[in-house]
């Protein structure tokens, strides 16, 4: 699509829309910056003509440069490949703008975040509890991503207000921050009416770590390291969105090798995560011989990564410009023998899942989120997947996937049992595609180039193992960073938590949690 | 039933023998650490016997952390076999194990949980966020590395430290003299 069709395309539902400028910043990225009282019909207007949600919606403070700061919201044409990005201006001294969140539900956590971040208020929405910046042990006032920001003022401390359900018999059991396993902190509170949950309440933002902010003013070649850092198990996908939004900037092409490497190690990370999903699945139902077996099968495959890269979760694989490691024939074969035996022991691991009668009872129906649900709340990735929701970036945005006829899988009850069907779907097309990939490297080629910075600004994404990991990056004229806007898919995916376990039993709990497996990490940058 | 018989025997053990490489691992952490070591060696004998009860707690890492940990007790490396058990409850637990940098919003949990342990207790920390706070040091939401808040008496180095290492590092402080 061109500007010229997406400009019509608006105007044919919003009449009166009128564009300030309107450019193509890349052939994937169409930029429209539009006056303030204007952003809420123009963002409607894409919302209902692309049927998406908000992606991204988030502030840049700009008030240095040219006295203000930017709203700015992604939306996605998934059909062709391309990121419609509305923006605004607000001045200082009316740090305000119109909530989306009443018409586009995707558009309200994105606004806590801007308000308690940047101070500049959704003007509208209904819910400005904070999200990461607690109340018991942050100021009121503080607006850490404001450039600005020097050092914590001291002022009123508060409390966070839970969503109260009231009634007989009706009654709350909180649990967390630390949980009874191995897991990250987030404390969850359910309201309960003898066995089934009536509400569930997710406060998250335990494992805030300010990361958007201390992206800025790191070298873009070095800053990789921290994106690889914000979600541990998705270290690659994130270092993968993180290089390629600086690729963009810098006008370079990367080498047709590495686009390979890339995506056969983006494939390791998506195998590795799933079968260990599938083997927590059935630790949370007591299943203990298929979760050790699960368990077996995600060491393999990380010892497979450690001997392919040196790294077991891949991480300083990735560079900006291409990747440091590439695979010779010796490792080549490392890497197909071992997805053989690999891709038996997974078949094996299914067929006694599939056969455990008590196992299957257990995950059919349980913790469904319905698909007009799914799209209301703008859940993304494998989570939108098993919802019917055919939405993935592999599909839609990536040369190298559509060559290896990448076919995507979705399921359509949208519970439990849909998204153990999904993992086995996606880890054996995974094989599949590694083959593929690794058919086409070639020995000796080169395997990245060296980038040249000038400034700008862009947006990098991947569909990691969870879904799209988005990265806006703004760099100056030397590359540094400027502004860095991360969104992992569980920011947006934990409400679909939250809807999924309506009307199931607490102690279905565990299993809904880990059918979705959302990062803490990643959801509290 | 029958799959599971078949496979478990056609799978056999895959546990790895692993032998603490104690010389190695102690010089790797440093002198103060050594000194704190042979009275955590100590402790163990003489309060624990060998079983070790571990309660974990992230206060703000990455994940990648836990996910090592996790594996440490796969049927591959068997964290187990050494005595050493991961619980539910501080409550039940002879150590602590702490990951990730400590960020404000975990400050209060990590207190408590420490408070919760019964005595004798120690802290014991895994991956470099949690030594350093890594990335994350000049982070506006990050108090400080575990060492500032708790007493830590051994440190598993890595980003993330591999299952060998926990449980090299964990076995060294059990089994030496």
């Amino acid at each position: 699509m061109v500007c010229s069709e997406v400009i019509a395309g608006i105007k044919n539902i919003f009449g009166a829309f009128e564009a300030l400028s309107v450019t193509q910043a890349y052939a994937d990225e169409i930029r429209i910056k539009v006056s303030p009282r204007l952003f809420k019909d123009t963002c409607l207007a894409l919302h209902k003509m692309f049927s998406s949600s908000v992606y991204m919606l988030f502030a840049s403070d700009e008030r240095r440069a040219t006295g203000v700061f930017t709203i700015n919201c992604v939306f996605g044409n998934l059909k062709q490949g391309q990121w419609i990005i509305i923006s605004i201006d607000i001045p200082q001294d009316e740090a305000y703008f119109d909530s989306l969140a009443k018409s586009i539900h995707s558009a309200s956590l994105f606004e806590r975040e801007i308000w308690e971040m940047f101070g500049i208020e959704p003007k509208g929405n209904p819910d400005l509890r904070r999200l990461r910046l607690h109340n018991e042990v942050w100021p009121k006032g503080n607006y850490p991503l404001r450039k600005d920001f020097q050092k914590l003022q001291t002022g009123d401390l508060g409390d966070y207000e839970f969503d109260r359900v009231e009634g007989d018999g009706v009654f709350e059991v909180p649990v967390g921050p630390v949980h009874a396993g191995i897991i990250g902190p987030g404390h969850f509170r359910f309201s309960v009416a003898g066995e089934p949950i009536i509400n569930l309440e997710t406060r998250l933002g335990f494992t805030h770590r300010g990361v958007e902010k201390l992206f800025e003013g790191q070298f873009c070649i070095e800053a990789i390291r921290l994106a690889e850092c914000v979600s541990g198990d998705a270290s690659f996908a994130h270092s993968l969105a993180f290089a390629q939004a600086a690729e963009k900037i810098s006008g370079i092409s990367i080498p047709k090798q590495a686009v390979y490497l890339r995506a056969i190690f983006l494939e390791l990370e998506r195998m590795y995560n799933h079968v260990n999903d599938i083997g927590g699945m059935a630790v949370d139902v007591g299943f203990s011989f298929p979760s050790a077996y699960a368990s077996v099968i995600k060491e393999a495959l990380l010892q497979l990564n450690d001997s392919l890269t040196a790294s077991r979760y891949l991480k300083k694989v990735n560079t900006v410009g291409g990747v440091f490691k590439g695979l010779d024939e010796n490792r080549k074969q490392i890497l197909l023998n071992s997805l053989k035996s690999i891709k038996n022991d997974f078949d094996e691991l299914i067929k006694i899942l599939y056969s455990s009668v008590s196992f299957m009872d257990r995950i059919d129906t349980t913790g469904a989120l319905r698909r007009k649900t799914a799209e209301g709340l703008g859940v993304v990735g494998l989570i939108a997947r098993a919802s019917g929701i055919p939405a993935d970036l592999r599909e839609y945005f990536s040369v190298v996937y559509k060559e290896a006829k990448f076919k995507m899988a979705t399921e359509e009850s949208g519970d439990v049992l849909a998204r153990l069907k999904l993992r086995i779907a996606e880890f054996k097309e995974s094989i599949r595609l590694i083959e593929v990939f690794a058919g086409k490297l070639i020995d000796g080629k080169e395997i990245s180039v060296h980038p040249e910075f000038k400034g700008g600004r862009a947006l990098g994404y991947t569909e990691g193992w969870r879904g799209p990991v988005l990265y806006w990056l703004e760099i100056d004229a030397t590359g540094f960073i400027q502004r860095c806007k991360v969104v992992d898919p569980s920011f947006l995916n934990w409400q679909g938590l939250s809807y999924a376990v309506l009307g199931n039993i607490i102690p279905d709990f565990p299993l809904c949690n880990k059918s979705f497996d959302l990062s803490y990490s990643g959801g509290d940058l | 039933m029958l799959q599971i018989l078949k496979n478990r025997i056609l799978k056999g053990i895959l546990t790895r023998r692993i032998e603490p490489d104690s010389s190695r691992v102690i010089a790797e952490a440093g002198l103060s650490v050594r000194q704190a070591g042979s009275e955590l060696r100590f402790l163990i004998r003489k309060k624990f016997g060998r079983s070790l009860h571990i309660r974990q707690v992230d206060t703000g890492s990455c994940g990648a952390c836990e996910s090592e940990i996790i594996s440490a007790s796969n049927p591959i490396y068997d964290l187990q076999r050494f005595g050493v058990n991961f619980v539910a409850s501080p409550r039940h637990a002879d150590a602590l194990l702490v990951t990730g940098p400590v960020s404000k919003n975990m400050l209060i949990a990590l207190n408590k949980t420490y408070e919760a342990m019964p005595e004798p207790k120690f802290v014991i920390t895994c991956g470099d966020c949690a030594l350093g706070c890594g990335p994350f040091k000049d982070s506006y939401y990050v108090c400080g590395a575990v060492k500032d808040i708790l007493p830590v008496v051994l440190h598993i180095p890595g980003c993330p430290p591999s299952p060998l290492k926990i449980i090299s590092s964990l076995t060294a402080f059990l089994k030496t003299s």
